[in-house]
């Protein structure tokens, strides 16, 4: 019998053979935090250790709220930068032009690995899936506990495999996938599971969208979500590695699934997912015309540069019928956006542009709603209020279906805004 | 004979999300003494949850108790304002492991999904609670239901008073000091 990738990659980090549900303990490759560095600091402290366990291991990049839009935030973002200080730990990523959204930097900057282990203290760590790595959220007192132990238990999950054949259509995008699969599985479907992405439909998927798909996977409940580690991955990751400890690791082919489904992505077709919540799955000719009053394209989901282009490629010499948010998801997006002219497009239309990091994502800043508004968005998550006043709807699609319907101030499928 | 908790229940239904139990806005206070004048600001009909909920009453929510975020405040808002134990059908993996590492109890509990949407278990039911055996009585409307033992890794790091304390307790390997 063969293992599936989370019996494989936990076992490589134990070194033996492990089968899903056994109990183990691991030394996590990286640590992922974020604003939350300053509160993680304190609690790390109370457990009487003076120093971390491996200062090169900790990772922290500040961009829940950047720059700070309120004193407490500044005060977390001041803790965080002493600790590191006094930590000694070189990978900090401050409020500049060299930071971003922490999921997106995260790989960028090489800390994403095949093979490894990263806990990160943020729901969304699963993300780096998309590089082969095992990686889960976790809470702060945890990430504390790890700082100071070097180690983190888990039970070895079980698995789902969802394979994907064929290719998507114009205008149709793996976040449409996804938001299919959310509504399929649902948002507690794939609790405490590690999700496997299979099939020629992902080998065919880029890096973006792969980061696309494993980001949603918390959305299903799952510990983590995956995709292979196959060519494109090793070429993304070549000059970049933080760490010379990893190895591409997949799933045998006789592993044994709690769970299998598959999709043609040719039927794959434009959706959304409805207030307020995640697996709140329509097509979107279910919710066509319905008003908005904001869109918002961006966050570790959706806020990469194909997903940009994405947005120009429909707004191009349009103008936006509502207030329209953009925010690339790290400064080096944002960069090359500006020089192959995709901000100018979207500036063109009449979008704003804001600096890198979650932005109205979670609700802090730079794009809140008011009481009865709606926003349709390419972030992760739609729950009531998340964006602002309790009153206000988010629906959750593509950078595609934000574009179109940010043009028309209504929900419109983009297959019609590219003439399909 | 093991200790039996009473109190009062506030029912919730299936995937309560942690924006729900604990807004983001709030997420910058850091203090979980001033967290559960928060708790549930946005759960419709919940709105005075924060300022009614007494020492010792319970949560009683259905499928996928705190999905979403990996915040520690939606375990601490509702520690510090007195409520002993979580009663819930299933609960998310992040929400559960938060509150085992904060030495938290959460009992998952059979049927009590589908017994919120009969009506069969309503606010301000009196409920009594055995944390060792998992029995929880609903002495208003007469029902039973049965909660699942935790593991014996999860009840030490409980019987410590979270993961901080285990590990002040059980200092070993690895420490970096």
């Amino acid at each position: 019998m063969g293992g599936t990738f989370a019996e494989k990659a936990l076992g490589r980090s134990v070194g033996r053979t492990l089968r899903a549900n056994e109990v183990v303990t691991v030394e996590p490759d990286f640590c992922m935090s974020h604003d939350n560095t300053g509160p993680i600091s304190r609690t790390f402290k109370k457990i009487g250790v003076k120093n971390v366990w491996d200062p090169k291991r900790l990772v922290v990049i500040l961009d829940h709220g950047v720059p700070a839009p309120s004193s407490d935030h500044a005060v977390n973002h001041k803790e965080a930068r002493e600790f590191m200080r006094e930590q000694g730990a070189p990978h900090f990523y401050d409020v500049t032009s060299g930071g971003g959204v922490c999921h997106q930097k995260f790989p960028e900057e090489g800390f994403a690995l095949p093979g490894q282990i990263v806990i990160g203290s943020d729901s969304h760590t699963c993300t780096y899936g998309a590089f082969g790595t095992f990686a889960t959220g976790i809470g702060r007192s945890e990430m504390a506990a790890a700082w100071a132990t070097g180690q983190i238990w888990f039970k070895v999950p079980e698995s789902m495999k969802i394979t994907a054949t064929g290719r998507l259509g114009r205008g149709v995008s793996a976040k449409d996938f996804i938001l299919k699969v959310m509504g399929d599985v649902k948002s507690d479907g794939a609790d405490y599971m590690s999700v496997e992405f299979h099939g020629d439909g992902i080998e065919n998927m880029s890096i973006s969208e792969r980061m696309t798909l494993c980001n949603l996977g918390i959305e299903m409940g799952a510990k983590n979500a995956v995709c292979p580690p196959d060519a494109k991955v090793l070429d993304f990751i070549k000059g970049r590695e933080k760490s010379a400890d990893w190895e591409p690791i997949w799933a045998d082919p006789d592993a044994v699934y709690a769970k299998e489904m598959t999709y043609d992505l040719y039927d794959i077709v434009p959706g959304v997912a409805k207030p307020h919540t995640v697996d709140n799955y329509a097509a979107i000719s279910e919710v066509r015309g319905t008003k908005i009053d904001q869109a918002f394209i961006g966050t570790c989901t959706n806020g990469r540069l194909e997903d940009l282009h994405a947005a120009a490629e429909i707004l191009r010499g349009k103008k936006i019928a509502v207030r329209t948010v953009v925010i690339p998801a790290s400064w080096n997006i944002y960069r090359e956006a500006m020089r192959d002219g995709t901000l100018d497009a979207l500036l063109d239309a009449g979008c704003i542009v804001c600096n890198s990091g979650c932005g109205p994502c979670l609700g802090a800043h730079m794009g809140t709603l008011a009481p009865g508004e709606a926003c349709i968005s390419t972030a992760n998550r739609n729950f009531k209020g998340r964006m602002g006043d309790k009153d206000s709807f988010i629906y959750l699609a593509s950078p595609y279906a934000v574009a179109a319907s940010a043009a028309r101030g209504e929900i419109t499928d983009p297959r019609e805004a590219i003439g399909l | 004979m093991s200790e039996v908790l009473r109190g009062r229940a506030w029912v919730f239904g299936d995937d309560v999300d942690t924006d729900l139990i604990y807004h983001n806005k709030y997420l910058a206070e850091t203090d979980p003494k001033n967290m559960p004048q928060y708790s549930f600001e946005y759960y419709p009909g919940k709105e005075n949850f924060a300022r009614e909920v007494k020492r010792g009453d319970f949560v009683v929510a259905g499928k996928n108790f705190g999905c979403g975020s990996s915040r520690e405040h939606a375990v601490y808002c509702l520690k510090e304002a007195g409520v002993p134990v979580i009663l819930a059908e299933t609960c998310s993996r992040i929400y559960y492991r938060n509150a085992i590492n904060n030495g938290y109890p959460v009992l998952f509990v059979k049927g009590i999904s589908q017994a919120i949407k009969d009506g069969k278990i309503s606010d301000g039911d009196l409920l009594e609670v055995e944390l060792e055996t998992g029995t929880i009585r609903d002495t208003t409307n007469g029902g039973t239901f049965h909660g699942d033992a935790v593991s014996d890794l999860e009840r030490d790091i409980m019987a410590s008073g979270g993961l901080i304390p285990y590990l002040k307790a059980n200092k070993k390997r690895g420490a970096g000091d």
